[in-house]
């Protein structure tokens, strides 16, 4: 689960990371009461689940309230990145003389986590991670131990600082490590970690992404959930149990299993088409859960052809045949279809499809060709 | 011959008083699996499709030598499922549970490597041995007993492939759903090692995807030490950076993960890797006629 900037910042500050002065503002008046009360020189920053704000115009500077009122008359009730701007973060600006990146991330590889510093801070750390990887420096941690004193201190040396920062972004570390496992995130950081002219160290921006397994027991932090920031089709699909991701091609496709799911994206492209989505009704979906996914993906307008692989078993292939029969029944399916089913219940499931304008395939490298060769028939007419 | 369970397995079931627990039992039973105890909190001294429940797994493990457990418990409590299976001396440890926060893996692993127990999982399909033994959720009838050695993220592929070797008639040794999630127990490294060594398997087939780094240290680990023949395929070619393919560790992220990175690695290690699923099988069916020759 994504927050925004303004909910990342209260949990850090909570734990005593240091934020320069800044509030949350609705409406452009206040933002200007806000930048008067915070003595003018202030940033405007768009609220909203999207990096690249800045280059976006999500984030201005202004040196007067009137400015700063302007700014926000700019965003709020905007779309900056495909998301709806209703909120923005009037901050007090200071003056720095450089920017670092401090960041908590889940190690895969070594099962634990890993704090990540650089002294490229400020710019997307993964143009970092691809253009000068030696550039982060990392330490993993031991889950029982935690961020060591030393480990702290080895990452505010690599990054360039020194005497009493040295402590100072101990500090910090180790209070983006406790918050990292209180909030049960996989990635929080703060970048830019400002070192300002006075050699001040203080946080700019923070990011923090829950692990939406752990949200059930985190009922504070479930509700930052802002669900207008989300594909409505995902909060959809999110609601009736079933995993969506909207792609950018013309063929939508349903298919139990993750790595099934993604495989049959990639015989669609194998064979010529993109994919409209991603969309795995999981191992034992019920058959309500099939009939509002078949929903979904038709509610797409890009969708041209739909394509329905199904390796029954403990799903049954007729119960998904069935689903679909009384879609096409009620008159709700407005482009062709292609199904593929195998495993429990197949036959059952291909003889309640005899009949109707369903095209069947046997292998999936037919089903997406023939869900793509359906698709371009769609374009011509 | 096989990998992690045959004949021999003595299987307990935790959680067999579940739902899903009573009905997998009914199933793993039928295709011949040995379970030989279940545990259900509050339900002990009862039975499930004959088999004795206990209240604990270290009162199974001590009444019926059980060795191996399938891990049936709800996401919330899953992981101390796990760490009192590890605790109990269970060797192998099958966990189907999805959903399970992933910082308690990150403890649970290390716990589970401490005691020296073997965690399959967790958010995985299970272990089957065609014809000796199911510890898992799979669809039996889709493998048949056989040289091919399959390991896999994924569950609905590793029937998918299955399915396809047995229709092409080439039956495996044990397949092997190591778990969708970003923090599993064994990894595609260790069910190698294990193929390499298990003289029953003569060719390995490995269904990775995108996200992480697993396929591509599996790739370094057959370039030095597996001499045989290994076919790979990668799904998620199509995926889009940042976004998670429904398993929660399907994700490209910051610079790794991608297909084609593991592609890469894959090929430069030797490894055949098909662009689709047919491919894949056509590649170790050529291969298992090759080696008959």
């Amino acid at each position: 689960m994504n927050t925004h900037e303004y909910q990342a910042r209260e949990i850090l500050a909570g734990y005593g990371v240091p934020f320069p002065p800044a509030k949350l503002a609705f409406t452009a008046a206040e933002v200007e009461r806000v930048a008067r009360e915070l003595g003018g020189h202030v940033f405007v920053k768009a609220q909203i689940h999207a990096g690249g704000r800045g280059k976006a115009g999500g984030i201005k500077r202004a040196d007067s309230p009137e400015e700063a009122r302007e700014a926000a008359l700019a965003m709020l009730g905007r779309t900056i990145r495909d998301r709806m701007v209703r909120k923005v973060l009037v901050v007090q600006a200071v003056y720095l003389a450089r920017e670092l990146y401090l960041g908590a991330v889940l190690d895969r590889s070594l099962q634990t986590v890993t704090v990540m510093a650089s002294a490229q801070g400020g710019v997307d750390i993964e143009q970092v991670a691809e253009a000068a990887p030696e550039a982060i420096v990392r330490v993993s941690t031991d889950p029982l131990y935690g961020l060591a004193d030393y480990q702290a201190r080895s990452l505010a040396r690599a990054v360039g600082l020194s005497g009493e920062q040295v402590q100072a972004f101990r500090d910090i570390a180790q209070a983006l490590y406790r918050a990292f496992w209180d909030c049960d995130a996989t990635l929080l950081e703060i970048n830019p970690l400002g070192v300002t002219t006075t050699g001040a160290l203080v946080a700019l921006d923070a990011k923090l992404v829950i692990d939406d397994n752990a949200l059930f027991r985190r009922p504070g932090l479930a509700a930052l959930r802002d669900v207008e920031q989300e594909d409505p089709a995902e909060v959809e699909a999110q609601r009736v149990g079933v995993q969506y991701v909207r792609l950018a091609g013309q063929i939508g496709c349903m298919v139990n299993g993750a790595g099934l799911a993604m495989a049959t994206m990639d015989t669609i492209h194998l064979v010529g088409g993109e994919p409209a989505n991603f969309l795995d009704i999981g191992g034992g979906a019920r058959s309500d859960q099939i009939d509002a996914a078949l929903r979904i993906i038709l509610r797409d307008p890009h969708v041209r052809a739909m394509l329905i692989n199904i390796f029954g078993g403990i799903i049954r292939c007729d119960m998904v045949a069935q689903a679909l029969v009384n879609l096409l029944a009620q008159g709700e399916v407005r482009v062709p279809v292609v199904v593929r089913l195998v495993g429990t219940k197949a036959a059952e499931g291909r003889a309640l499809l005899a009949g109707t304008s369903v095209h069947i395939a046997d292998s999936m490298v037919e089903a997406a060709q023939m869900a793509v060769a359906l698709a371009a028939g769609e374009d011509q007419r | 011959m096989s990998i992690l369970v045959d004949k021999h397995s003595r299987v307990l079931v935790q959680n067999i008083t579940g739902r899903e627990g009573s009905h997998q039992t009914r199933q793993m039973l039928a295709y011949g699996t040995n379970i030989v105890a279940g545990t259900g909190v509050g339900k002990g001294g009862r039975t499930v499709e004959g088999v004795p429940v206990f209240e604990s797994v270290e009162e199974a493990v001590q009444a019926t030598g059980a060795n191996v457990s399938i891990v049936f418990v709800p996401a919330p409590f899953a992981p101390d499922a796990i760490v009192e299976a590890a605790d109990s001396g269970v060797e192998l440890i099958v966990c189907i549970t999805e959903g399970i926060p992933v910082l308690d893996m990150v403890k649970v692993c290390a716990h589970v490597r401490a005691k020296g127990a073997r965690l399959l999982g967790p958010n995985c399909p299970g272990v089957i041995s065609p014809g000796l033994s199911k510890v898992g959720i799979m669809p039996a009838d889709v493998f048949t007993p056989g040289p091919v050695g399959l390991v896999s993220r994924s569950g609905t592929l590793t029937y998918e492939v299955a399915a396809q070797l047995t229709a092409l008639g080439v039956g495996q040794s044990s397949c092997v759903g190591i778990g969708g999630d970003p923090i599993v127990g064994m990894s595609f490294t260790d069910i190698l090692g294990l193929f390499e060594a298990d003289p029953a398997t003569e060719v390995i087939a490995m269904i990775g995807e995108i996200g992480g780094t697993a396929e591509e240290e599996a790739a370094a680990f057959v370039g030095e030490r597996v001499t045989k023949p290994v076919v790979a395929f990668v799904a998620g070619k199509t995926a889009p950076r940042g976004r998670r393919m429904g398993h929660a560790g399907a994700i490209v992220s910051v610079g790794q993960g991608t297909a084609e990175g593991k592609i890469a690695a894959l090929r430069e290690a030797g490894v055949l890797v098909g662009e689709t699923l047919e491919k894949t099988t056509e590649a170790v069916a050529a291969l298992v006629a090759g080696s008959r020759r």
